[in-house]
């Protein structure tokens, strides 16, 4: 399989219901139904056929912006069934086609995304009480069984056919890229011994088995299937503590003006210096104040400034990644009033009853993760006119150095300022808070400064240890430079490794689990000789010849 | 190699009492089996005296001994060939190298897959026969189904015996298994499609004989090339008893024609129907459909399975010695594939192309029955040429499902298949016609339906009047 290098449009992440080709999305009262149906000939890049509900990146884009509209749109959703609308299958995992044509560096960022889209189900099962539930009717493998395990509870249909499978490693020599293993033992906690037989069986496990191993919850025969699942859902939907009374929000479109080297939108700008491979993220603060009022809120609706503008970081973030893969160094900046952005903060922190604020803040806080998990190296430049104050300031809090100008003759010198929002309203994979993360020789002070008023200016901010460097006016120029051309020379695999270790600090989640081991075994494996070398069994798949190993173990 | 050791509970020759684990296991299977052939076997012929052929043997003389037995009473066993001295793999990564008579752990699973869709098949067939005996057209055929019925129940003894041995705990519960599912069920299906579809009369089992038992034949030609020794042996022996199954389709569909060219012939407008026989454009029709079936059973014109089984010497081509290059690396297939709305050549690697020589195999032989149904036809003087339909038509499995062709393999639209399809696949009212001519069963001796010949011969020497099924009460 031949690595693909014909240059490609680029990807776009915004989709509707109404354009869906992959999936099938209705809704029933507090049910919805999400049915898996892959059109084999609409894969998102020429080349692999996605037979058998396949999947690539396309239909997860479409599986990703469903459960977005569960959480805006249908508040009165409170149960999503997950299914396959096709007869013999339910899903056989991401397409190894697609896998073997695809750039390391892009089977990462698919790998990636599949797995926050997968994470993504599970935080909103958590904190937002919809229940999902996976009806497995036909055989499941791979991906199919990964998304399944993403799904608070798994049925499947006792009909000697239908299995659920991680065949990566007997089949392909490669690991399950969506947290199938930790979820297996960690939150299936599914018995070591049994996971081990399990993910050596190509064919995977059916029936009665796949329960006795806590594989599944529960089988049922074929021709009561539809009805068992139906009654679950309806049990799951009325369990649900989801707060329900609040108006569904459409959705708009965001209308990004998209260059080649870069995007705009009403609150963010992204460019790009392809030669420099930096990107400088600029996130400007509201231009008015928020009302503090749930009513008002939600009247803004598309226009409110912590949903709109983070629904754009998000695009530009996505952007970034798979649409610019040399880029090493994300530069992040905010122009605007930070009484702007305290005011947003304080409404939203006064409203967080509320179902749709709710919302705001937990998507919120998936982009502060997306922008965690990036791996690109990020620096914050806190300069004259900059907000890093409240929520914008976990954008420094995110990035690996925070560089402050110091300038005493400015005429509005820069400062940066905490708000309710630093107190643990987006924690990060770790479960910590970012200041948590970031103090965590000494909690105490985390706990301080998160409550402390205080403007800090840059050196109150050096000294708090709030920032890295507080350069005065005669350096900055020569400082900045010399970072970024420092980082720019630094090997990228080596930095993306190191990033992520300091970057996360503190305890291990099944979440940190599922990304460390993405980065570390899996994306080992896949560069390995023994599943990509010319004899690699990935490499093989599909071929007339079988693999050959090499049978030393590192 | 052991002689049969008939007077045990589990007639062998595997020298089964000398391995006791095994000889339990299958002690306790045996008990579970009957249950399954009462409930599932033949409806309404359990207690009857029926002239069967049991394999007591498996020297040449050995294997076909007549005599009459009640089913639940027929010795079912294990016979496996005698071993061929210093055989070697005859294709694959592993060619030349000394069969296995264990399993290699890498093709444990493999092969567990292999054996069991097999096995699967043997049941199955028995479940959708069922109740034919009820409306047989003689007793010499009522004998042939309940032939074929106790066989396909000895085939699945075969594949259990595999599982058993070789195979631990997992193959005893697949083994188990296989008495569970059960034909055309919603809850327990059958693996394979085509042991799903309802064979529901008389008409269906020749086609069944002829067409899906044919697909038996090959698969265990293919699966006697393997070098795993007990799974090769097994099925040439297997072999022989498949070749009666598809003499009895073969016979029966001839005699069916045998018998619509007389009537035709009677009739002043040449129909068939109007005499109360089969018309030859309804069982044409039947061809289309069970050849169709049985193609899809063969598996994905181009399939990776099939390029692994072949590589590990799991599964080979039919008569493997046929062929000069068993490596098979460097050659190619052309099949004609989807491309931009029309078909084209695709040069598909051989080994991934295995399953379409074995269809292509398997449809030459076909045509050997047509090609003396025809004979036949043209002998009556009738004017009529039964063809078998494009390896396109109808498929629902492989790189054509989902596309429509009309027999003769031209692409056509949805539209058009749906407007003709009554003209090439049997209609209700086929089926309703069909029904209405076998409503009863014939159990006098030497009498045929209407619709069907009398067979040339008699089973065994004995005349066709023979009593071949003693009702009880």
């Amino acid at each position: 399989m031949a690595e693909n290098n014909a240059p490609q449009p680029p990807v776009r992440f915004e989709t509707h219901p109404s354009q869906y080709k992959h999936w099938k999305l209705s809704f029933d009262g507090p049910i919805a139904r999400l049915a898996m149906d892959v059109q084999e000939d609409q894969g998102l890049k020429p080349g692999y056929p996605l037979k058998l509900n396949s999947y690539d990146l396309g239909v997860d884009i479409e599986l990703s912006d469903a459960i977005q509209r569960v959480r805006f749109e249908h508040p009165e959703v409170t149960c999503v069934v997950v299914s396959s609308a096709k007869d013999r299958v339910f899903c056989s995992g991401a397409n190894i086609y697609m896998l073997g044509m695809s750039s390391h560096a892009f089977k990462v960022n698919f790998c990636k995304f599949t797995n926050e889209t997968r994470l993504g189900i599970e935080e909103v099962s958590r904190e937002s009480g919809v229940r999902f539930l996976c009806a497995i009717n036909g055989p499941c493998a791979g991906g199919g069984y990964e998304l399944a395990l993403a799904c608070d509870e798994i049925y499947l249909s006792d009909d000697g056919s239908s299995a659920v499978s991680l065949p990566e490693v007997p089949l392909l020599a490669v690991l399950p890229g969506t947290g199938g293993l930790t979820r297996l033992v960690d939150k299936r906690k599914v018995r070591r011994d049994l996971a081990d037989v399990f993910c050596t069986l190509a064919e995977g496990i059916r029936g009665p088995r796949a329960q006795q191993y806590n594989l599944v919850d529960k089988v049922a025969p074929r021709s009561k299937f539809k009805d068992v699942v139906e009654s679950r859902a309806k049990e799951l939907a009325g369990s649900s503590s989801r707060n329900t009374k609040w108006q569904g929000l459409a959705l708009a479109p965001l209308g990004a003006k998209y260059r080649d080297d870069g995007a705009d939108y009403e609150h963010v700008s992204l460019t790009v210096d392809a030669s420099a491979r930096v990107a400088k993220i600029v996130v400007r603060a509201p231009k008015t104040a928020t009302p503090d009022n749930a009513s008002a809120i939600r009247e803004l609706g598309n226009k409110l400034w912590a949903l709109e503008c983070f629904r754009e970081l998000d695009d530009a973030l996505l952007n970034l990644r798979f649409n610019y893969e040399t880029v090493g160094l994300i530069v992040l900046e905010t122009e605007g009033d930070p009484a702007m952005v305290l005011s947003s903060d304080a409404a939203l922190d006064k409203n967080r009853d509320d179902g749709f604020v709710h919302e705001v803040l937990l998507y919120q806080r998936r982009v502060l993760k997306r922008l965690d998990l990036g791996a690109r190296s990020l620096f914050t430049f806190v300069r004259e006119g900059s907000c890093f104050v409240g929520t914008l300031f976990e954008l420094s809090l995110a990035s690996d150095r925070t560089y402050m100008r110091d300038d005493p003759d400015a005429e509005s010198p820069p400062y940066v300022q905490l708000s309710a929002m630093n107190r643990g309203s987006f924690p990060m994979s770790n479960g910590l808070s970012r200041m948590q993360n970031r103090f965590l020789y000494d909690p105490e002070k985390a706990q301080k400064l998160s409550e402390s008023p205080e403007r800090f200016d840059p050196s109150a901010a050096v000294k708090a240890g709030l920032v890295t460097v507080a350069p005065d006016a005669i350096d900055w120029d020569d400082e900045v430079r010399l970072a970024i051309e420092e980082r720019a020379s630094l090997s990228p695999d080596a930095l993306t490794g190191m990033e992520a270790s300091l970057r996360f600090a503190g305890p291990e989640t099944m979440e940190t689990k599922i990304f460390a081991r993405l980065s570390a075994w899996q994306n080992w494996i896949f560069t390995r000789p023994n599943a990509t070398g010319p004899r690699g069994a990935l490499t093989m798949y599909g071929r007339p010849e079988r693999p050959e190993f090499d049978m030393r173990r590192t | 190699m052991t002689s049969i050791a008939n007077n045990e509970k589990i007639p062998n020759n595997v020298d089964l009492a000398s391995d006791k684990r095994l000889q339990r296991a299958l002690e306790e299977w045996q008990p579970r089996f009957i249950d399954w052939w009462k409930e599932m076997g033949p409806e309404g012929f359990q207690e009857d005296n029926i002239y069967l052929r049991t394999a007591v043997s498996v020297e040449p003389d050995g294997w076909a001994h007549f005599d009459y037995v009640k089913m639940p009473d027929y010795r079912w066993g294990i016979f496996l060939t005698e071993p061929v001295k210093d055989r070697t793999i005859g294709f694959g990564d592993h060619f030349g190298k000394p069969v296995w008579q264990q399993i290699p752990g890498e093709y444990r699973n493999a092969l567990r897959r292999l054996i069991v869709t097999q096995g699967d098949t043997e049941p199955a067939s028995v479940e959708q026969q069922r109740l034919l005996g009820q409306t047989c057209p003689s007793l010499y055929d009522l004998r042939n189904l309940f032939q074929v019925n106790v066989e396909e129940g000895r085939h699945l003894w075969a594949m259990v015996y595999l599982l058993h041995t070789y195979f631990g705990r997992d193959g005893r519960e697949e083994a188990d298994a296989l008495l569970e599912r059960r034909s055309g069920t919603d809850d327990k299906p059958r693996i394979l499609g085509a042991f799903n579809e309802p064979c529901e009369d008389w008409l269906s089992f020749f086609m069944f004989t002829y067409f899906t038992d044919r697909d038996g034949k090959y698969q265990l030609l293919a699966l006697s090339e393997s070098s795993f020794d007990p799974l090769s042996r097994t099925t040439r022996f297997m072999l022989t008893e498949e070749a009666h199954h598809m003499f009895v389709g073969e016979t029966g569909i001839l005699r069916v024609l045998d018998r619509t060219c007389e009537l035709m012939k009677k009739d002043p407008n040449e129909d068939a129907r109007a005499q109360g026989a089969i018309d030859l454009h309804t069982i044409q029709r039947y061809i289309n459909r069970w050849f169709s079936v049985s193609l899809d059973l063969f598996g994905g014109e181009v399939s990776s399975n099939a390029a692994s089984f072949f590589a590990g010497g799991l599964k080979g081509r039919a008569k493997e010695e046929r062929y000069e290059d068993h490596i098979a690396l460097e050659a190619t297939m052309n099949i004609p594939v989807m491309k931009d709305g029309r078909l084209v050549d695709d040069h598909v690697p051989l080994r991934n192309a295995m399953n379409e020589v074995l269809r292509g195999e398997y449809i030459e032989d076909s045509q050997r029955g047509l090609d003396k149904w025809n004979r036949l036809i043209k002998e009556k003087g009738v004017d009529f040429e039964l063809k078998l339909p494009s390896s396109r038509f109808n498929r629902q499995g492989g790189l054509y499902a989902g596309l429509h062709f009309d027999p003769s393999g031209r692409l056509i639209d949805r539209a058009e298949w749906e407007a003709r399809k009554h003209e090439w696949l049997p209609t209700e009212s086929d089926k309703v016609f069909i029904k209405s001519l076998m409503t009863h069963p014939i159990y006098e001796p030497g009498k045929m339906a209407n619709w069907i010949a009398a067979p040339k011969h008699g089973i065994k020497g004995r005349p066709v009047e023979f009593e071949y099924v003693r009702r009880s009460g």
